[in-house]
């Protein structure tokens, strides 16, 4: 077992399903000999040959339309969005085709598809380079959204996307690309969809968050219990859609206060559903109103730097929340 | 053609009587069980109808080469043609007109024409206009990364070539000069908007810009729409991509919804119902022996009598159940 960073376990495992699996294959911009932007698919032309990772035309309804083709001809197709936010012309190939080929044919065809997308805010990204895109999938039926924060959860969820006949939409924060190593396996291994993961136990109250916010959540989770001895429950629900309710509604039950943190314009949100899930289910259980931290309702996170922090709940607006849902 | 040669143009092709039978078959099947839609329509049995009238030729004669169940077809909804001729059932058919259960297509999920059979290769249509496009060119591309000879056919109206994924597509196809064929089915309008104002210059002539070619055919004339499609959509011999724009005309209305006479004349129609396709070929039938008056009499006999079963049969299928709307949303793995 290797440390690798969130970017190396991705590249990795679409190495190894491709190695075990002829009939997967990447198309993107730039994914074959620069390794895409991100060097996510780095050397991955080099080992497979420019037909399996294959530099598309850069044109993202294609790269999804065709990606949807080759899957009906018996292949296992990973396309590269560039950037989330230039995944808007592909809306079409996405929502109203891969998400219903299987119901519109009564189960006769399905779409086994990946869709990687990096998201989210970096300091320099701008309008353009940062917006968190989940919620425009997450009312989608047929569709499955992922969102690892951690490498070896992005690896084994990978693996899970690829085998699955289902299209599924793997979103990648960009700042969590390099943040940090963990330790990831290197036998096969799957993490399922679906399940949402507990990342820290605690009986005062629960904040559900991913992606760059989960780090954030986290870090003030530890300050607050040394601090103030709130104990917080952190849980991540690494697929967005369909959720993992079980797993969000036990803790909202256990602590009895619930707060989701998004990096998301709020309202519409995926905080928005998770809110109304807790609010309904675990209703009897909650002795504080269900709260929800995002960004404001402006397009995206701007590019200079102080407008973007003003955007991006920032560590001392998460403390605030928190504080507020323990003492509430 | 060599002006010299003195065989009949199906001859030149390498068609047969028998092919040229089973061609009118399937143009006159198509065109009886359209009709019987209507039919059902005005009776109040099928609350939507999309039409292949006057475009039978251009569908049979494009898919004529093709191998069912091993190439595969993105139809658009009026290839009723296609579907039948490859392999769907005219009770089929019906059965999705009036939203059975029992539909092949869908289950009654979708309207009428958004054609699917997986043994068929005949891959789920939706309604967005020109979808279809890149994922066919993906479709290809899987048969190019394994080094098969499967061919891909493909198609729409004329409109369907304004939109981005159209160009993007035959841009694609240009590229990797993958096997695929582009049939522009140019029927003249788009609901209501004449062909003047929905295409610039020449949809045929677009090819030569993606790099491979591109032939407008009279697509009333089945037998010229099968020269153009030929080792093409059939894989022997074909190679890259190719784009086939056939002329033709809708004789309908857009749709048991459109009432046409907002926008055409009916002189336009009448004057090109006398180029409809069907009898046009069953002239050549004649003339060539292979179809007399009689004989034209008995096949369509076979077919209203096959179509009026058919009819019956998937008038008394069961609907759907309400619960069966609640899936199946995802595939097992
Ligand atoms: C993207 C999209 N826009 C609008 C429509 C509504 N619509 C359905 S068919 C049609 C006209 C299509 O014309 P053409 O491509 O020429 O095909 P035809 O119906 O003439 O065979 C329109 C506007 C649609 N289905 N999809
Ligand atoms: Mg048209």
């Amino acid at each position: 077992m290797a440390t690798k960073s969130l970017l190396q376990a991705i590249g990795e495992g679409l190495a190894e399903e491709m190695r075990s699996d002829e009939s997967v294959m990447i198309l993107g911009e730039d994914v074959g000999r620069a390794g895409g932007v991100f060097r996510v698919t780095q050397g991955l032309q080099d080992e497979f040959g420019g037909g399996r990772v294959l530099d598309a035309p850069l044109a993202e309804s294609l790269i999804v339309g065709a990606a949807i083709g080759l899957s009906v001809n018996g292949m296992r197709p990973v396309a590269e969005i560039q950037f989330g936010d230039f995944i808007t012309p592909a809306f079409d190939q996405i929502v109203n085709e891969a998400a219903r080929f299987h119901y519109r044919s009564n189960g006769a065809w399905s779409c086994p598809i990946t869709i990687r997308a990096p998201y989210g805010a970096v300091h320099g990204g701008g309008l353009y380079h940062s917006q968190s895109i989940e919620a425009w999938f997450c009312n989608t039926p047929g569709l499955k959204v992922v969102a690892p924060t951690y490498p070896a959860d992005a690896k084994g969820m990978l693996k899970s996307a690829i085998r699955d006949p289902n299209p599924v939409l793997f979103l990648e924060h960009k700042r969590t690309y390099r943040l940090l190593k963990e330790d990831v396996p290197d036998e096969d291994y799957e993490v399922p969809i679906g399940e949402a993961r507990v990342h820290r136990i605690g009986d005062d109250i629960t904040v559900v968050s991913y992606g760059f916010m989960l780090h954030t959540v986290l870090e003030v989770a530890e300050g607050l219990s040394e601090a103030h001895g709130v104990e917080a429950e952190v849980v991540e629900p690494r697929t967005l859609y369909p959720l993992d309710r079980e797993t969000i509604l036990r803790s909202a039950k256990k602590t009895g206060k619930f707060l989701v943190v998004v990096e998301a314009n709020l309202t519409g949100s995926v905080a928005g559903e998770i809110s109304a899930v807790v609010a309904r289910e675990a209703f009897e259980w909650l002795d504080a109103p269900v709260m929800r931290l995002g960004a404001p309702d402006v397009p995206a996170a701007p590019f200079a730097r102080p407008m973007m922090d003003a955007f991006v709940p920032d560590a001392a607006k998460i403390e605030r929340a928190m504080l507020e849902l323990a003492r509430y | 053609m060599d002006v010299k040669d003195a065989r009949a143009r199906h001859e030149v092709l390498g068609l047969t009587g028998e092919d040229l039978l089973r061609m009118h078959y399937s143009m006159l099947l198509a065109r009886r069980v359209d009709e019987r839609s209507w039919i059902l329509n005005r009776q109040g049995k099928a609350p939507f109808v999309i039409s292949c009238q006057g475009q039978e030729a251009a569908q049979v004669g494009a898919v004529y080469g093709m191998r069912p169940g091993y190439d595969y077809l993105y139809p658009y909804y009026r290839d009723l043609a296609m579907t039948l001729f490859l392999g769907q059932s005219p009770r089929e058919q019906l059965l999705s007109v009036m939203g059975k259960r029992e539909d092949p297509n869908s289950g009654g999920r979708q309207m009428p024409g958004h054609f699917s059979a997986r043994e068929l290769n005949i891959v789920t249509a939706s309604a967005p206009v020109g979808v279809q496009y890149p994922q066919a060119t993906g479709t290809a591309l899987a048969f190019k990364v394994r080094g098969e000879d499967g061919v891909v056919l493909v198609c729409g109206g004329e409109a369907s070539t304004s939109g981005g994924d159209w160009h993007e597509a035959m841009n694609f196809a240009g590229i990797h000069d993958l096997p695929v064929v582009f049939l522009v089915q140019n029927n003249a309008y788009a609901i209501s908007v004449p062909e003047k104002a929905q295409v610039a210059g020449s949809i045929a002539g677009r090819a030569q810009g993606y790099g491979f070619p591109g032939v407008e055919v009279d697509g009333m004339d089945v037998l010229a729409v099968y020269e153009a499609a030929r080792g093409r959509s059939s894989g022997r011999g074909g190679g890259g991509p190719t784009l086939i724009e056939a002329k033709t005309y809708r004789i309908t209305a857009h749709s048991s919804d459109d009432d046409d006479r907002r926008y055409r004349e009916r002189e336009e129609i009448e004057a090109w119902r006398l180029k409809d396709p069907i009898p046009r070929f069953e002239r050549y039938l004649e003339e060539i022996g292979v179809l007399d008056a009689e004989a034209r009499e008995e096949v369509d006999a076979r077919i209203r009598a096959e179509v009026a079963e058919a009819s019956r049969s998937a008038e008394e299928a069961p609907p759907p159940e309400p619960e069966d709307a609640l899936g199946p949303v995802y595939a097992g793995r």
